[in-house]
């Protein structure tokens, strides 16, 4: 009477502790609020870098590194490879969800106070994974090696040039050179998939063993009712009520990459001139517009200080009190929690307003 | 550290300094020849008055000739009775006439001229004396043009210079002085209207505004020194020195004999000889714009000939527009077409032979050319509706996998209800 | 997620119908399916390589040892644009763009003149691929060439 199925279930049984396992499973449980649907966003980040890591190792098979090759290759990818240019455009609109996404998560995490004791370091991971993400988008931009790309390489490396001392360095760091050429395309093509990869891949291991440690934040608020009336705390199983929820959600997404991808296919471009000149009102990808408008907005001298590179020592200020935010956020002795609600509702304000005014500004 | 003070006395050193500012301005004075004409002369009035800024521009000063290399006369003295003495050999101004022979004392004697610039040619004089110009001038013609109304006199720079009036993007400016004033040319009863003509050609554009120097004004066909309009025989010479193939072709028509016959002036018989304008395919052909049709009446076999091979380059001009409609149609529609785009410009390489092959006269000639640029377009036009189709394809694709993905939410949806009312 | 009932709830209602519940299976199962399989269908397709020969850059092989004699050239697909490889009377190979960088239109090898030649408007390349006579403004760029056994290959001039 043994089917297959059950003789390979019998196999494992006799191996590992199944029950165990589908024990632990039956007890993880999400908590359910009004304000339970924002746990979604971390899975679809999840899913997201997913989606990147599975059409970037196809876009893998076609690609080649390599200023005189790049371009032709993916414009093979686009032309003769059969659905290459579902796999190249998914490819680049999910990068673009996938920051969004992250940013998204970022804030309702911070809205909703789930970096508070113990989950510390789950922030700073996710923090770092932010830092990454953006890193693999700026990474990843060049590697198409078109106009674009190229000058929105050139201009961005050379904004980290700015910092004293290290500037220098880093922009060499960079560029494998004092210029933007094949180097720069190789070494940016074994960050983008290598190196980030491989931190990546740590950093979400441990992103994820410390949620499963810690289980799911609930925010204060909603904890304060619970606190006081008992009976009216809500939860539901993950297996298999939120994972089939998160897996509507995950359709949901697949649909719109796949209308994106077709309805809006990623352009190829023009192979990059490095003697050409860099093409009128040149601007990076919409996640660095806000920092690119706010460097053109800040007057050349500041207080006798040079205005750019204070711009980007700000810019280092919010991320270093991004990355410790846990840390800062206190009842007492004075009230800080307030204050960071507050302050992140302006800084997004300021994000989308300067994301806007560069979008449409020449 | 020891200092020059240490070295000599003071009476030492201001001797020295003198000794070395006289060498010095000895040498200065070897290097340019006096010429103490200026003093005077620069503070004249017109019609006396050269100034020095205008001298220095001369070729032949900075080559170190006075006033007196032309002029006679001693250049040395500050004397005026002794600079401008007959005895010296002092001409005063030199009537128009005697130009062309004064210019070619020098320019015409090889000796002298290799001390100055062997590269230079020796020919101008006996050249100018074949042109229409030396002719009349031979003749006692004074308003003719000697050497000096085209080449400037005290201010006569070389003519590569750009500010030379014979340079050749002035060239057309300096004839028109004399060609286009209809009184001054009234006693010659020819035309004044060349240099306006000339204006509104393609020749001038490339010249003048777009700055080609190969491109030709009036010396290029009718020569400089020996300026003689070419004659009716010989235009298609003179116009195949740049345009070899139309040339070539023209040569083996049938038209070559026909306008002989006719005394007909070649190209310039269709493309005018001033007012080149950019030629269209209107040209060729029966309708109202075309040229064929100032002789050619329907029913005779040229004109045949011309409305044929005007459909042959409409043809091509359309079907090239065609596979470029499509081609720009799927590109906005996000489809990558910049390989059949590549190949279009090579079906324009067929369009444009065609527009030379035009001068055989042949619509069968023609007809090789078109027929390739047609295949091409066809080609293009064919990858263009290939992208189309694979844009629908990919929509179809979308939607179905879109319809899949529906029922899976739908699914969900229920299994999740039912799983929650348990 | 309000009318989430939890998990440890005890009292169950009555379960839906069998057959609904077989039904929303069936359309669950079909739907997980068929999209699975429109996901996995152009990766499967994805995976085979076009039959297309090398696009790009990379070294293209023009001609064999044997397809050309001293004073004869042939042309050949370079990318998506043509390609001239001359081998010359002193048994010299050069290899440049065949694309006139006058009006585009291809140029080939005159064996009589030496020289390379477009017949659209006489425009002349010497076998540097130099513009010395008619129209073209520019030279033609210019191709490394590679001798590999009995193969001649051609790739663009290598940038630093």
């Amino acid at each position: 009477m043994a089917s297959p199925a059950t003789g390979v279930r019998d196999w494992f049984h006799e191996r590992f502790d199944l029950e165990g396992i589908k024990a632990l499973a039956q007890k993880k449980k999400v908590p359910a609020h009004r304000y339970s649907y924002w746990y979604f966003l971390g899975g679809m980040t999840l899913f997201l870098f997913g989606v990147q890591v599975v059409t970037g190792a196809l876009l893998l098979m076609y690609y080649r590194p390599g200023a005189d090759e790049a371009f032709e290759s993916v414009q093979l990818i686009m032309t003769q490879v059969q659905f290459g240019w579902l796999v190249r455009s998914v490819h680049s609109w999910s990068a673009n969800l996938l920051i969004f996404m992250a940013f998204a998560h970022m804030f309702s995490v911070l809205f909703l106070k789930s970096y508070r004791k113990p989950r510390e370091l789950t922030w700073v991971s996710g923090i770092l994974l932010l830092f990454l993400m953006l890193g693999f988008g700026f990474s990843g931009y060049l590697l198409p090696w078109n106009t674009l790309s190229y000058f929105a390489t050139k201009v961005g490396t050379e904004i980290p040039a700015q910092i004293p001392i290290i500037g220098h360095p880093t922009l060499l760091f960079l560029r494998g050179g004092e210029e933007i050429t094949g180097s720069t395309l190789t070494r940016l093509f074994g960050f983008h998939v290598a190196i980030l990869p491989a931190i990546a891949t740590f950093l979400i291991c441990l992103h994820l063993a410390l949620i499963q440690w810690f289980g799911m934040s609930v925010p204060p608020r909603v904890e304060a009712e619970w606190e006081a009336n008992p009976a009216a705390r809500r939860e539901i199983r993950f297996f298999p009520n939120f994972v089939l929820r998160e897996l509507m959600a995950w359709y949901v997404a697949l649909g719109m990459l796949g209308v994106l991808a077709a309805l809006f296919p990623w352009s190829l471009g023009v192979k990059a001139d490095p003697f050409g000149s860099a093409p009128a009102g040149i601007k990076p990808e919409w996640y660095f517009l806000f920092m690119f408008q706010t460097l053109k907005l800040i007057p050349a001298k500041v207080l006798g200080m040079d205005g750019e590179m204070l711009g980007i020592l700000a810019f280092g200020v919010v991320g270093a009190v991004a990355l410790l935010l846990p840390f800062l956020d206190r009842t007492k002795p004075f009230n800080t929690r307030r204050w960071i609600s507050g302050l992140a509702c302006v800084f997004l304000g300021y994000m989308a307003a300067m994301t806007v005014y560069g979008w449409v500004a020449k | 550290m020891i200092s020059v003070r240490d070295l000599v006395t003071r009476r030492q050193r201001t001797g020295i300094l003198l000794t070395a500012f006289l060498v010095c301005s000895g040498l200065m004075a070897f290097a340019q020849a006096r010429n103490s004409c200026l003093d005077c002369h620069s503070n004249l009035p017109e019609p006396l008055g050269v100034s020095v800024e205008t001298y220095s521009q001369n070729i032949h000063a900075q080559k170190g000739l006075t006033c007196a290399a032309c002029h006679g006369g001693d250049a040395s003295s500050d004397d005026p009775e002794k600079a401008m003495s007959r005895t010296a050999g002092w001409k005063g101004k030199i009537e128009r006439k005697q130009i062309p022979e004064l210019c070619a004392s020098c320019h015409a004697d090889a000796e002298r001229m290799k001390n100055y610039n062997p590269g230079l040619r020796v020919d101008q004089f006996q050249q100018y004396k074949t042109s229409v110009h030396g002719i009349k001038w031979s003749k006692g013609d004074a308003k003719v043009a000697v050497c000096t109304d085209c080449h400037g006199v005290h201010d006569l720079r070389a003519p590569s210079d750009p500010r030379s009036s014979v340079h050749p993007t002035n060239i057309a400016t300096t004839c028109s002085h004399c060609h286009a004033d209809a009184e001054y040319m009234k006693p010659y009863g020819i035309k004044t209207d060349q240099f306006a003509n000339y204006e509104q050609s393609v020749h001038h554009d490339a010249m003048v505004v777009r700055g080609d120097l190969s491109a030709p004004t009036c010396t290029t066909c009718h020569g400089n020194h020996g300026a003689t309009p070419p004659g009716v025989a010989n235009v298609t010479n003179v116009c195949s020195n740049c345009h070899v193939f139309q040339a070539q072709l023209f040569q083996t028509s049938p038209h070559k004999d026909a306008f002989a016959a006719m005394g007909f002036p070649g190209c310039v018989t269709c493309h005018s000889n001033h007012a080149i304008k950019h030629p269209t395919d209107e040209m060729i052909g029966t309708g109202e714009k075309a040229v064929c049709i100032r002789c050619h009446t329907d029913g005779d076999a040229g004109f045949v000939q011309a409305r044929a091979m005007h459909d042959q380059l409409e043809n091509l001009q359309s079907a090239l527009s065609a596979s470029e409609e499509i081609l720009g149609r799927a590109e906005r529609q996000g489809m990558e077409v910049s390989q059949p785009m590549l190949q279009q410009a090579q079906a324009k390489d067929a369009l444009l032979k065609a527009r030379v092959t035009v001068h055989s006269f042949s619509e069968s000639e023609l007809k090789r050319d078109t027929d390739a640029g047609l295949a091409v377009a066809r080609q293009t036009h064919a990858a263009g509706e290939q992208a189309l189709k694979e844009w629908k394809f990919r929509q179809v694709g979308l939607g179905l996998s879109l319809v899949m993905i529906a029922l899976t939410l739908v699914g969900l949806g229920f299994y999740i209800r039912n799983l929650e009312q348990k | 997620m309000s009318s989430v009932p939890d998990a440890s709830a005890a009292a169950p209602s009555a379960p839906p119908d069998l057959p609904r519940r077989r039904l929303v299976n069936i359309l669950l199962g079909t739907g997980l399916l068929a999209s699975a399989a429109s996901f996995l269908y152009p990766i499967m397709r994805y995976l085979v390589p076009p039959k297309l020969p090398d696009l790009g850059g990379d070294s293209v092989l023009a001609a064999k040892l044997s397809d050309l004699k001293p004073n004869t050239a042939k042309t050949f697909r370079f990318g998506t644009r043509p390609g001239l490889l001359i081998e010359t009377a002193a048994g010299e190979y050069r290899a440049m763009s065949a694309t006139c960088t006058h009006l585009g239109c291809t140029v080939q090898y005159r064996p009589d003149l030496r020289e390379i030649w477009c017949a659209c408007h006489n425009g002349m390349y010497d076998l540097n691929g130099r513009n010395i006579s008619g129209p073209p403004p520019r030279p033609l760029e210019a191709f490394e060439v590679q001798v590999r056994g009995d193969e001649i290959f051609v790739r663009r001039k290598q940038e630093a």
